[in-house]
């Protein structure tokens, strides 16, 4: 169900590490838990941002969220998609609903991201 | 219902118009002149008549249903606030007659309820100066950043960011945006109040201040108030005080003596003025006597003759934040509301509304969840997270309230319950309405336990029916452009 090959937030965002390229996107969780989703406000590509910034918003029929940057650096591409079609999250959170790509600042550092099994365990002790 | 544009029929009519004397050619320049004619509709005055009354009777408001609608304040407007306002003395007066000269003097009686209005809301928050201006509650919240900006520029202080509660009602994080900061948001503790480690671990002196509803929007006040002001006022920065919840407190507690610097109210909530479709609002701020300098122009000022006049002469204003004075016929209402109510009746007014609040909660708990259960002050928030399980969200629990004929609570926020339903009952309700409720919300919780599909179909007997909230707010087409569809994206 959590994508092995993926590391996680505590805010429920993924990254995936293509060379010192990080894919962003949502997780199953939090798409269940948005609802349907009517609208992404994508950052613009080449934008600074830092890890801990709310650098893109989602919004649902529930509420609007904000997307927190799991990693600092430069945004390098945005998925266009998104913006025709914004179920592709809540379709496939971890495929075609990515939001962003970011070049990392230096070393990409696992600092505060969890692997599929320690988000698995965060997602259960939050249920509690 | 058909609009009434579909109703239209070429050559038919409820009004004959004169015939049109003057010529349009060479007295109004041709880039003012519209290229087509007007698109009104061709209707006879009966049909005109029954369109209105017809819509009239889809009304759905707190003058036919119970409207338990929470962090709104939904209580009744009484109606002699209304006739108070729409008197000529008021209502035929000109917004720039006291700019004019000699003009001051035929709008003593106006500027004198401004100026008592400001007065009267400082006793009631424990504030020094009052502006009237912000036109409603964010407006009040954006101009209250503005003046904290302000007086942070005059001192030197290089400010970035504000603190708010993950509790706090959107607008705010909005408001602090929009005047230039960012926003750093500290997490609630068990109880339900802002968490006051974390909050110590963030408060420094880059922070320009704390955003705090209080009671907030659990209903639950803050019991480190005290101790969050005098360390924010430590590190530099100034507390803001989100009145959108004083209804619980009026009389009890004011804002100004827990160390709050800004306060806003929102008079269309607490001061029983119209709201929601019906208003405008009014959002007036208040701050300590330190801040008076910042605030925004004019200043209802009384000469030493006892006359009074407006002050644009405030060189650290924050300048004009709405034309004029604010919603002056808001003000009126407002002012007269307080006025009958007195100081006891405003006591008991938020009296009652705790009371509602704390009944209804009691009623409910044993069959809904109620994640932070202590005493709330005048609403509170249960979850649906029970009802879910079977499939019944707080929106379908929403949709089946309508079908009962009641509107129901604001659903979804705050942000930290799960499946959250936020209800306030207000003071203006009696025991029959809220038993009723009760009764209704129990059918309720029980029809998820035996029924969770019928759901689906709720509401069945209102004008609209279950909308596709989804393609609502996908496809939207804002735009009416005459018979036609409209454009749409």
């Amino acid at each position: 169900m959590i994508p092995e090959d993926l590391k996680y937030t505590r805010d429920h965002e993924w990254v995936k590490m293509e060379g010192g390229e990080a894919v962003i996107g949502i997780t199953e969780h939090a798409q269940k838990e948005l609802g349907d989703i009517t609208f992404v406000e994508l950052p613009e590509t080449g934008a600074d941002v830092s890890k801990g910034d709310g650098f893109a918003t989602i919004e649902s029929v529930k509420a609007a969220s904000d997307v927190y940057a799991p990693v600092s650096g430069k945004v390098s591409a945005v998925n266009e998609e998104l913006e025709s079609s914004p179920e592709l999250i809540n379709r496939y959170p971890y495929g075609q609903g990515w939001i962003c790509k970011i070049n990392v600042d230096g070393d990409p550092g696992a600092e505060g991201l969890m692997d599929a099994e320690a988000y698995a365990q965060f997602l259960e002790e939050n249920e509690q | 219902m058909e609009l009434i544009f579909e109703k239209s029929r070429d050559g038919r009519h409820g009004v004959k118009l004169p015939d049109k004397d003057v010529p349009a050619e060479g007295r109004v320049p041709a880039r003012l002149r519209r290229e087509k004619d007007a698109e009104l509709p061709s209707v006879s005055e009966p049909e005109v008549v029954r369109h209105f009354t017809n819509l009239s009777k889809m009304n759905f408001g707190v003058d036919s249903n119970f409207y338990p609608l929470g962090s709104c304040t939904m209580k009744y407007n009484p109606k002699f606030t209304e006739k108070i306002a729409s008197s000529e003395h008021f209502a035929d007066l000109h917004p720039l007659q006291p700019q004019l000269i000699m003009g001051g003097m035929l709008t003593q009686g106006a500027l004198e309820i401004i100026s008592n209005l400001e007065k009267l809301l400082c006793e009631i928050t424990g504030m020094d100066v009052f502006t009237t201006h912000p036109m409603a509650g964010a407006h009040g919240e954006l101009t209250g950043v503005m003046l904290m900006a302000a007086y942070h520029r005059h001192k030197g202080n290089a400010k970035k960011f504000i603190l708010i509660p993950d509790s706090g009602h959107g607008t705010n994080p909005a408001s602090a945006a929009i005047a230039g900061y960012r926003i750093k948001t500290v997490s609630s503790d068990s109880n339900g109040v802002m968490d006051l480690e974390e909050f110590r671990r963030k408060i420094d002196d880059e922070v320009a201040g704390v955003m705090l509803t209080c009671p907030n929007t659990l209903g639950v006040f803050n019991p480190h108030i005290s101790e969050i002001c005098d360390l924010t006022h430590e590190a530099g920065g100034l507390m803001y005080y989100d009145g959108a919840n004083l209804n619980a407190i009026m009389g009890k507690v004011r804002p100004g003596d827990l160390g709050f610097d800004i306060v806003h109210l929102n008079l269309h909530k607490t001061f029983a003025t119209p709201h929601g479709g019906g208003g405008p609002g009014a959002g007036p701020v208040g701050v300590k006597e330190y801040l008076e300098p910042f605030m925004p122009v004019s200043r209802v000022v009384r000469r030493k003759d006892g006359t009074f006049a407006l002050d644009y002469d405030k060189p650290l204003s924050v300048g004009y934040i709405s034309p004029f004075y604010g919603n002056f016929s808001v003000l009126v209402k407002a002012y007269a509301y307080i006025m009958l109510l007195g100081k006891e009746g405003l006591v008991e007014a938020s009296e009652n509304a705790v009371l509602n609040a704390n009944y209804l909660k009691e009623k409910l708990k044993k069959d809904y969840e109620i994640p932070y259960d202590s005493n709330c002050l005048h609403e509170f928030v249960v979850s649906a997270a029970k009802q879910a399980e079977k499939g019944v969200k707080a929106l379908d629990i929403a949709k089946a309230l309508i079908n009962e004929g009641i509107h129901p609570p604001t659903v979804y926020f705050p942000l930290i319950v799960k499946e959250a339903m936020m209800i306030e009952p207000t003071e203006t309700e009696s025991r029959e309405t809220l038993d009723s409720f009760v009764d209704i919300m129990k059918n309720i919780a029980r029809m998820a336990e035996r029924d969770p599909g019928k759901f689906a179909d709720f509401p069945a007997n209102m004008p609209v029916k279950r909308p596709d909230e989804v393609k609502a707010a996908r496809d939207m087409d804002l735009a009416f452009t005459g018979t036609e569809k409209g454009a749409g994206g």
